[in-house]
């Protein structure tokens, strides 16, 4: 357990390595720093004074550790496009995505779990086969085109729900949020189902495919035989060894749930950290750029690594095997 | 325009007997028994060869200023305008483009960009998938560790950082002209994992085949022996692979463009259209956006839907 252990965190601190240097480069390479903060009236002097300043004097790889330091202290430098420092950009948006990715990843959870026990249970039934139907339809719809369905549906035809922004939001101690005003709700609905439908799909697949691999075993026929209640073996036998799994596929979506926010948010301009960094594209921003980058693959690494301890410690077969098997 | 279009299925370059002879059997026959692939099919092959003849078949060309009339903007589809008379199939848009020929023309872009990543990620996949399998060693560890540092990240993330990066480097005023190809770059280099992951796999199996050790005893280079011996039995699981990719990076092509972060206005995708057409979604003129929006899912959904059929008809143990 131990050695597994260090193994996958200096692997996780590997990536993390990798990924600064992409983020680092983007900095050094794309377009002159130098060039970016100075404006046109400059002398020879005023170039070389930033230039040491700003350390670029110095080897590549002294640069590289000490952006990695800035960076680890939130420093990323400022906006090209805002002048304000990234940080606290990010900081101001984060709020918004991180509402909207726990709500929209609440509703894949529920609505996954549920409908996958249900296709399983009534495999042959008609609801089943027309929820299986739909969820095909699904995930070959592109996420962007959800939203403007929904977006017509719902705000254009009906007039029911906001087609953009977060509706009103109040302020706690520096977070912003949307789930105490009726507007900041009702703002919520349409981009977390658009956000929350691929994923929802996903973990409804899976968990119908393992509940049907689950229900052929000799354990549920077992319990069939000693009379047990149909609901019972479903839900207390059969339902508990089905959700390993499930834990992690939901535990690697979250990152996505967070990395495909960016196309929800751009559909609903929701004023979060995605939108912010396909603006950042736009106009070339480079360190918001790199702030997102090395902001998200924390996030991934992190949740990576903790999914695979998770499953170590839930699965004790796991465990066995690399105990024994390992060495 | 001056591409060529590659055909529906991206036949591999050196087709070997084996492959030639399941085409004529297995597949033919499995083909024949699939009413959704067969369905499928035609579409994409509808889709793909209106796309490739579009200048002959739009009745308009949306890109010649000199045709537009801006009195026709706004005509809804199946009706003739109000003030010129003109007849448009599906409507136009506000500047009185044909919206049908902008979706052809759209589509050619789709396509062309979808097939163009995709043989750019099956290349570079599968020649580091054969060496990582092959020489092991080394060169494996790194290959491999790349691609799972990769893998971490979803595609589309990595492709718009790439997509980013190449905005950066390139001068403002060559921006739109290398957009097309940016995006080719940054979607195909997001999705050479995959390829390489079981092109890797499968040379480890065929590694260790007595075919292998044959030639290898009659002194074949590595390289013939990677090129000649393994790849055309490592090809199958490629196939189906580049089927189902194509349909994402038509997708991931047209989300990029959606977001503005892909093709041009100049030179509009389907996606470009999409993110067009929205705006006039909330003042009625539905069309702009309706027609686009169906193409691109019939095109994805019938790819999708025949790489689906493929994987059954290629994997035995499916049967």
């Amino acid at each position: 357990m131990l050695a597994y252990t260090i193994r996958r965190i200096a692997q996780s601190i590997f990536v993390l390595f990798v990924v600064g240097l992409v983020a680092f480069s983007m900095f050094r390479f794309v377009g002159d720093p130098v060039d970016n903060m100075l404006g046109q009236e400059r002398t020879q002097e005023d170039v070389e004074r930033l230039r040491e300043q700003l350390g670029l004097d110095q080897p590549f790889i002294v640069q590289y550790f000490r952006f990695l330091e800035q960076a680890a202290q939130g420093n990323f430098g400022l906006s090209y496009r805002q002048g304000r420092p990234v940080a606290e950009i990010l900081l101001e948006r984060a709020p918004a995505t991180l509402e909207l990715a726990f709500v929209s990843g609440m509703m894949a959870l529920a609505g996954g779990i549920a409908l996958g026990i249900f296709t399983a249970i009534r495999r042959r039934g008609f609801g089943a086969n027309v929820v299986m139907t739909l969820s095909l339809i699904g995930v070959s719809l592109p996420t962007f085109l959800i939203g403007i369905l929904l977006i017509y549906l719902f705000s254009v035809e009906l007039g029911w729900l906001p087609s953009f922004g977060r509706g009103e939001v109040v302020e706690v101690g520096g977070w912003t949020t949307g789930f105490l005003t009726a507007s900041g709700l009702k703002a919520l609905i349409l981009p977390s189902i658009t956000l929350g439908l691929y994923q929802m799909t996903l973990i409804m697949r899976l968990v119908r495919t393992e509940m049907l691999e689950v229900l052929r075993m000799d354990y549920i026929r077992f319990a069939r035989a000693r009379g047990l209640r149909e609901k019972s073996i479903n839900f207390r036998h059969a339902l508990k060894n089905t959700l390993v799994p499930v834990i992690t596929i939901t535990g690697l979506q979250l990152g996505s749930i967070i990395a495909f926010a960016i196309i929800t948010e751009t559909v609903f301009q929701w004023p979060g950290v995605g939108l912010l960094f396909i603006n950042a594209i736009q106009f070339v921003d480079i360190p918001v750029m790199a702030a997102y980058l090395m902001l998200i693959s924390v996030m991934f690494v992190g949740i990576n690594l903790i999914v695979d301890m998770l499953y170590f410690a839930i699965d004790p077969r796991l465990r066995a095997d690399r105990t024994s098997g390992g060495h | 325009m001056t591409q060529t279009e590659t055909p529906p299925t991206p036949a591999p370059v050196k087709a070997p007997s084996r492959l030639s002879r399941a085409w004529h059997s297995d597949l033919a026959w499995s083909f024949r028994r699939a009413p959704v692939a067969m369905i499928s099919a035609f579409v994409v092959i509808v889709l793909v060869l209106s796309a490739v003849l579009a200048p002959l078949i739009a009745p308009h060309d949306p890109f010649n200023p000199a045709t537009l009339n801006l009195m026709n903007g706004f005509t809804p589809p199946g009706e003739a305008n109000a003030f010129t008379g003109d007849f448009f199939f599906l409507g136009t848009d506000d500047q009185g483009r044909d919206v049908f020929s902008t979706i052809l023309y759209g589509m050619r872009i789709s396509l062309f960009v979808g097939f163009a990543a995709v043989m750019l990620a099956m290349v570079l996949g599968v020649i580091l998938g054969l060496l990582a399998g092959y020489l092991g060693g080394w060169t494996e560890t790194i290959i491999m560790r790349v691609a799972d540092v990769q893998l971490t990240f979803p595609a589309i993330l990595v492709a718009m950082l790439i997509f980013g990066i190449a905005k950066g480097i390139t001068p403002p005023e060559y921006r739109d002209q290398m957009a097309i190809w940016v995006l080719i770059l940054a979607i195909g280099l997001s999705d050479w994992v995959q390829f390489a992951r079981v092109v890797r796999g499968a040379t480890l199996v065929e590694k260790s085949r007595e075919y292998v050790q044959a030639a290898k005893l009659i002194g074949r280079s590595p390289l013939s022996i990677m090129l000649r011996h393994i790849l055309p039995n490592v090809l199958n699981p490629v196939l189906v692979i580049a089927t189902i990719s194509l349909a994402l990076a038509i997708i991931a092509e047209a989300t990029l463009s959606f977001l503005g972060v892909g093709a041009p206005p100049t030179k509009p995708s389907l996606g470009t259209l999409i993110r067009i057409g929205q705006e006039f979604m909330f003042s009625g003129e539905w069309w702009i956006l309706f027609f686009p929006a169906v193409t691109l899912l019939a095109l994805a959904l019938s790819i999708n839907l025949l790489g689906d059929w493929l994987r059954d008809a290629l994997n035995p143990k499916l049967r």
